[in-house]
């Protein structure tokens, strides 16, 4: 019936033995373990990668969070009209203020049954000039004379580290000028009183960055300032550049050798190293913008040539994000609006454009929350200086030096004192909750306005 | 008069002659914008364009362009100019410029009296030190002829800058005038306006083409100026490198070069097996659940900024390292910093980079390879090491080398983490630095701009940004391809 030769069904003289279906060959199983095997290298490699994530993170939170805590005492405190003038008649104010302080902090220590000497040195070690703080805060309030006040008064670095652990009893010699073992007990007493205990640290949210005589003083709110006036330089250059950009590129450009180029630059902006646009900010900006041509307001540290830098990185990300986010827009939409009778122009701008909104606005922002952990372009720039001060007017805040959060970061971190390196992890903690917001309102937009057609 | 009066008063002008023009087209259309060619604020939105596009490009090339001829001017004017040479026109021109600065600053805040710095002598007054309290540090004693030439100078930019205000204004009137005119009925104002709008779009598309230009140019100036200085042969070839700030410094890349790769080399090790696997993992074994907590988790890590990581390297892996490698274990280490520390921090960041590139690449593979695999009787496995990844090599390959171009670039991580040392060494536990490390530490002093040790980081920079530039044309080339091959 068929030319084709009848199938044998005994197995032909010699040749092995046919693999049974019921017991695994020895090459099975070797082919099974590499399998296993495979299967663990990947498990591995992923397990790998998130436990290095929970590290950071881990290590991130655990040195970062103390910086946000500072040991503060607690001391229920009135001066008289008659001590307000005796203070302000002898020579050394300060030091009579001082000693009202003792008193008053004795006699409340006394009433919680506590009997301490202490003298103004062992005061001032742990709490600093408080005979100043003391001055001025009632040369300001002169209402404040005769009325009980209640001071926080934050406790010296070294004590704070003490209590956070920093270091332990034993590390202190007799000859320490800084801290002595009698300070420690006294210390440790005002904690048992519940006198001295730990509160937010709301100077390290607020206040600006300071000297290494006070590094328990440094604040990284200026540098958040910093920060937030080149975001704004970012927002409002590359937003509406890398937009009209993209519309170009997207809906109107012809194919031609113009076009590719420009995609081809595109694509290598993105992945140029971000010292390299340090470079370019300080050779264009500074160098030729600020120097040659004498434009005022393009010097060194102002966060106007930060953002100025910024932008240029952070176009090429908003470009590609808005050309996927234009080309997700179906064709039909633009045919219904030509359909109409609207010009392509309209079409673009009254109904793509706003479908697109929302894929735009996501880029942007991830693009912006790339800016600002942005640091090497910073350093080139001259935004590393110790700068001190909030802004005073708006302008100021483009033009005058100022800091920035990575940056203020990286200025602290080099710096060998272990309180300003607590700071620089708590100063990460802060950059990290920014981008976590941003990424968080990114993620809720793309959510909330998404569309799938 | 300050430039931003001149803006604004632009800027009033366009908004008074888009009401005009609105007004003027509806006019002629007898209050019906039915009768009109186009709608009725496309005839004010022309008037906007016609005011402010002409007189802010003029406005824009002037500032540009005026201070380089200024400058063209005035050091034709220098009094010994045939007895100079190139180099000291370009210094005998900074200081005057200087002086000239010093003089507008000073005159400003009170602290130069106007009659000196218009032409009086400068019997008296010592110009230099008032410089100073200005903040404007002069190099060498002012001349007489310095001093003459400063107030040319300042002469020539205040003539310069009313000069420039009248044309400005002028030309904001003159399109204000002409706008108005053509505002009937039957303007084609809204093919005026879109045309004027794809002209902007295309300014804006142009903007990438200026950065690449900007980032090339003020590498090249600089860099030809550090080669004039420092023989390019020494800079390339030298196996030291050593500035000295006083002068007679070695300036050579070979250190820093060995620095860049060994430390990227770490990370690539560290970074292409795990990534890869992930990748791997996700794409072909992972089911749904693990993949929606496992991809977003590991992109966080890309998210995380790298001066995050650099601090991790300095204070924390470093001093981990230290207790193992250092002198109190094996004794391979001196200090914290080194590659390995750089090295391995570096390779965390490139983890999600390396994996979600290769998920991509991976997951583009056509399913029918895989299922032809399978049918064959190959278990996954093997289906994923013989078919997928061959046929995803090339993309792979793409990865990869953008890793390695990332990591090359990178310079947070080994400022913090690699040391400051430049050493041609192959000990992975001791300090090397990079070239980004130091073009951060050649350009953050506060030396002079004119010296070969600053200059350096610019010659440093594009050699940096030519490797880069390759590695990332390479890499884009190669991942465009491979996709085609699959489309």
């Amino acid at each position: 019936m068929t030319d084709a030769a009848p199938a044998d069904p005994r197995p032909v003289q010699g040749a092995p033995s046919r693999p049974s279906l019921l017991a695994t060959s020895d090459r099975m199983k070797r082919r099974n373990a590499a399998e296993a095997r495979f299967r663990a290298y990947g498990l591995i490699a992923i397990s790998t990668a998130g436990a290095l994530l929970v590290v950071l993170l881990w290590n991130i939170l655990s040195a970062g969070l103390p910086a946000f805590q500072r040991t503060v005492v607690t001391v229920d405190f009135t001066l008289t009209e008659d001590q307000f003038d005796a203070a302000e008649s002898v020579l050394f104010k300060t030091r009579e203020y001082e000693t009202y302080f003792i008193a008053a902090l004795s006699d409340q220590l006394r009433d919680r049954g506590l009997d301490l000497e202490f003298d103004s040195a062992s005061v001032e070690r742990l709490l600093g000039k408080v005979g100043a703080t003391l001055r001025s805060h009632y040369r300001d309030n002169p209402d404040a004379i005769g009325q009980p006040v209640r001071f926080e008064l934050p406790t010296s670095s070294r004590v704070e580290r003490y209590f956070k652990g920093g270091f332990a009893r034993a590390d202190i010699g007799d000859t320490n000028r800084f801290i002595t073992a009698a300070d420690l007990d006294l210390a440790d007493a005002l904690k048992q009183a519940g006198v001295l205990r730990t509160a937010f640290n709301w100077t390290f949210v607020t206040g600006v960055d300071t000297g290494s005589d006070n590094p328990g003083g440094a604040g990284i709110g200026a540098s958040v300032v910093g920060s937030f006036f080149m975001m704004l330089v970012v927002l409002v250059l590359s937003l509406p550049i890398g937009v009209a950009a993209s519309i170009y590129l997207e809906e109107f450009a012809p194919q031609n050798r113009f076009t590719d180029f420009i995609e081809v630059n595109i694509s290598n902006l993105a992945a140029v190293p971000s010292i390299v646009f340090g470079i370019l900010g300080l050779a264009v900006f500074i160098q030729f913008g600020g120097g040659q041509l004498e434009i005022q307001a393009l010097k060194a540290s102002a966060p106007l040539v930060g953002g100025l830098v910024l932008s240029l990185m952070t176009l090429p990300t908003i470009i590609i994000a808005t050309r996927a986010a234009l080309k997700s827009v179906p064709p039909s939409i633009r045919e219904a609006a030509l359909g109409v009778g609207a010009s392509k122009m309209q079409a673009v701008f009254h109904h793509v454009l706003p479908l697109a909104m929302p894929g735009i606005l996501t880029g942007a922002i991830i693009g912006l929350a790339q800016a600002l952990g942005e640091t090497a372009p910073l350093l080139l720039i001259g935004m590393v200086g110790f700068i001190a001060r909030y802004p005073e007017t708006f302008m100021g805040g483009f033009e005058g030096p100022n800091s920035a959060l990575p940056a203020q970061i990286y200025n602290w971190a080099s710096r060998s004192d272990a309180t300003f390196i607590e700071k620089a992890w708590g100063g990460i903690i802060v950059l990290l909750l920014f981008m976590l917001t941003m990424n968080l309102i990114a993620i809720i937009l793309r959510r909330r306005f998404e569309r799938r057609w | 008069m300050p430039v931003l009066w001149i803006v604004l008063i632009v800027f009033a002008a366009a908004a008074i002659g888009y009401a005009v023009a609105r007004n003027r087209a509806l006019a002629s259309a007898g209050g019906n914008a039915r009768g009109l060619h186009s709608l009725p604020s496309y005839y004010g939105w022309n008037a906007v364009l016609m005011v402010v596009a002409p007189s802010m490009l003029v406005l824009a090339a002037w500032l540009i362009v005026a201070p380089v001829v200024i400058g063209w001017s005035v050091a034709a004017d220098l009094p010994n100019r045939d007895a100079m040479r190139s180099g000291d026109v370009s210094l005998a021109m900074s200081d005057i410029g200087k002086l000239a600065q010093c003089l507008t600053v000073g005159v400003r805040e009170g602290a130069i009296p106007p009659e000196v710095a218009r032409g009086a002598s400068l019997e008296g007054t010592d110009i230099r030190e008032t410089c100073a309290d200005l903040g404007i540090a002069l190099g060498s004693d002012v001349t007489r002829e310095t001093l003459t030439s400063a107030q040319a100078y300042r002469a020539k930019t205040a003539t310069s800058a009313l000069a420039m205000g009248i044309a400005v204004l002028a030309l904001a009137a003159l399109g204000f005038g002409y706008a108005a005119m053509r505002s009937n009925k039957d303007f084609r104002a809204r093919n005026v306006v879109e045309r004027g709008v794809l002209v902007l779009l295309v300014m804006a598309a142009s903007i990438a083409i200026l950065t690449t230009i900007g980032i090339v140019l003020s590498l090249i100036f600089n860099t030809v100026a550090f080669f004039r200085l420092y023989p390019a042969a020494e800079f390339f070839f030298s196996p030291t490198w050593n500035p000295s700030f006083g002068g007679g410094s070695t300036l050579g890349i070979l250190p820093l070069l060995w620095g860049t790769l060994y430390i990227s080399l770490i990370a690539l090790v560290v970074a292409v097996p795990i990534g890869l696997f992930t990748a791997i993992y996700l794409s072909e074994y992972a089911g749904p659940r693990l993949r929606a907590v496992a991809k977003p988790a590991i992109e966080v890590l890309a998210g995380i900024p790298t001066i995050v990581y650099g601090l991790f390297a300095l204070l924390t892996v470093g001093p981990m390292l230290m207790a193992v490698f250092g002198r109190d274990g094996i004794g391979w280490m001196q200090e914290a910093s080194s590659v390995m520390t750089a090295g391995l921090v570096m390779g965390i960041m490139l983890i999600p980079f390396v994996s979600s590139l290769s998920d991509d690449i991976i997951n583009a593979v056509p399913q029918s390879l895989r299922d032809g695999s399978l049918a064959l009787g190959a278990t996954p496995s093997e289906t994923v090491r013989q078919v997928i990844l061959r046929a995803a090599l090339p993309g792979i390959v793409g990865a990869i080398l953008l890793a390695a171009s990332r990591a090359i670039g990178e310079t947070m991580i080994v400022v913090l983490g690699a040391g400051a040392a430049a050493r041609l060494s192959l000990n992975p536990f001791e300090a090397m630095t990079t070239v980004t490390a130091k073009i951060v530490s050649q350009l953050t002093g506060d030396d002079d701009f004119a010296s070969p040790e600053v200059l350096v980081a610019f010659a440093l920079g594009t050699t940096l940004f030519v490797i880069t530039l390759c590695m990332n044309v390479g890499a884009l080339y190669i991942v465009r391809k491979y996709r085609e091959q699959y489309e």
